[in-house]
């Protein structure tokens, strides 16, 4: 395993420090600790050969996941390193690169916090496509299961990757509810038709996990173009009624241009990733007729 | 974090066998699109012979004016004809994938998207076959 040098050194350093103590303090609370200290690098080796054979033995899965370190030397050149891990009914990616992680590299990198799809941070790409990975069971994947940061994004470290020009596309659409149409007296609530409602509701379900831009064959080839995420986002708001006419004119003002809706090409990509199975495509398209209603004049 | 790895174009054009329906059908829309503009140029050319054949009204008669020997020979050839049954599985597709593409634009059916596609691929399969027959005959 890739660690494995750097392990060396670690438990050199530690026996280094150990014998500076032993010579100078030979007390026994010195002895005591170095040999907790043993008995517990003992456990944790064993911990880890345990893992190893249980991995071996029973029903494991193998992933091999992409790494890559620009500030290690000897891991700037990019490779896959293979764990086996020990399959859990269950299991997810996540939870699968979470035990590599505890259990054999604690250097392994990737993001992560709610575990139940909700928050957005470790969409990844498995297996050719781009998956949440604690929405994804083991079990759906065929093995090895491969484990990539995003495509077409700055790979940061190992499957963490840049997502601040994603963050910039979803802004550049003012992802917020705004409207010059407030209701009169100053404490009447701002309603919304259930049928309005209805419409917004898969749209708003967005959780900015990148996934579909990252699917997205024109965001790869245009930098500048909006991506699915915004265009959903900004849909989100146009077709909110309580924004009101001037508003949703000012929405449609900035989707339709020149990197906005039209660099679509309907591929279906964005569609087919996204977690939350929020009909991109089909959001994207009504924008488009939207647009084009808006600038129809009949004279 | 001041660098970062882009594993550049090299590896997107490594992920074709990952491509879904809409992308396949966006691919070969594309190139069946850019097939037809190329064969609108060939076929000007080649019906543009006709232009110094004109007039020539012996030749005509006679069945060995310009454009007449461009044709026959042409059509003479297994290569032409099997070009023009590939040339017909190109129009179809493009056509039958066209009137999807039209759909997808109104938004109607979007959830049948990728079976749109295949049923555009069997279609122009199914008709491209029947007309093999029509394209080689006589050729041999
Ligand atoms: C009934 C016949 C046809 C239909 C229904 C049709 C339909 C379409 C549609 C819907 C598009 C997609 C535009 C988009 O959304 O990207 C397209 C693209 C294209 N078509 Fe056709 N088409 C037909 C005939 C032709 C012919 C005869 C030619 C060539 C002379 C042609 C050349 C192209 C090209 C080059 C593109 C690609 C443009 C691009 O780069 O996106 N088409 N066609
Ligand atoms: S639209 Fe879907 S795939 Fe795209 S960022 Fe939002 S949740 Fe992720
Ligand atoms: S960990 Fe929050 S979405 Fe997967």
């Amino acid at each position: 395993m890739s660690t494995q040098i750097e392990r060396e050194r670690e438990s050199e350093t530690e026996t280094e420090s150990e014998a500076d103590a032993v010579t100078e303090l030979p007390s026994a609370q010195e002895a005591r600790m170095r040999k907790k200290a043993e008995a517990r690098a003992d456990r944790e080796e064993r911990a880890r050969e345990e893992a190893q054979e249980r991995a071996d033995a029973e029903d494991s899965y193998h992933l091999k996941v992409f790494r890559y370190d620009p500030e290690v030397e000897g891991k700037m050149e990019p490779r896959f390193d293979d764990f086996h891990v020990p399959y859990e009914s269950g299991m997810t990616v996540l939870d699968a690169l979470i035990y590599a992680r505890d259990t054999f590299d604690s250097s392994l990198t990737f993001r992560h916090s709610c575990r139940q799809a909700i928050c957005g941070s470790d969409a990844l790409f498995v297996n050719g496509s781009q998956r949440l990975g604690c929405k994804t069971q083991l079990s759906d994947l065929d093995q090895p299961v491969r484990i990539e940061p995003l495509p077409h994004s700055e790979v940061e470290k190992d499957l963490v990757v840049d997502m601040e020009h994603f963050y910039d596309q979803m802004e550049s659409v003012e992802p917020y509810f705004q409207t010059n149409d407030l209701p009169e007296g100053e404490l009447e609530e701002q309603r919304q038709t259930p049928e309005n409602r209805e419409k917004v509701k898969m749209s708003t379900r967005c959780i900015w996990c990148g996934a579909c831009m990252s699917s997205c064959n024109i965001a790869a080839g245009d930098n500048e173009y909006l991506g699915p995420a915004a265009i959903n986002k900004a849909y989100r708001f146009a077709m909110d009624e309580r924004e009101g006419e001037d508003m949703k004119q000012h929405r449609l003002n900035i989707i339709e241009q020149e990197h906005g809706v039209w660099r679509c090409q309907t591929q279906f990509s964005c569609t087919n990733v996204c977690p939350k199975d929020i009909p991109l495509t089909e959001h994207i398209q009504e924008l488009k007729r939207e647009a084009v209603k808006s600038n129809l004049k009949f004279w | 974090m001041s660098q970062s790895y882009d594993r550049g174009l090299v590896e997107d054009f490594g992920r074709w066998k990952e491509f879904s329906a809409g992308m396949w059908a966006w691919v070969f829309h594309k190139f069946t699109g850019w097939v037809l503009v190329g064969y609108l140029f060939t076929h000007i050319s080649v019906l543009s012979t006709a232009v110094s054949a004109a007039g020539n009204t012996r030749a005509i008669e006679a069945q060995n004016d310009v454009y007449t020997v461009v044709i026959s020979t042409l059509e003479s050839l297994l290569v032409v004809r099997i070009l023009e049954v590939g040339l017909l599985a190109v129009a179809v597709f493009h056509i039958l994938n066209g009137c999807r593409l039209l759909l997808v634009d109104l938004g109607v059916g979007l959830d049948a998207q990728d079976k749109s596609f295949y049923a555009s691929l069997v279609l122009t399969g199914a008709i491209v076959v029947a007309s093999v027959p029509t394209f080689l005959e006589g050729v041999f």
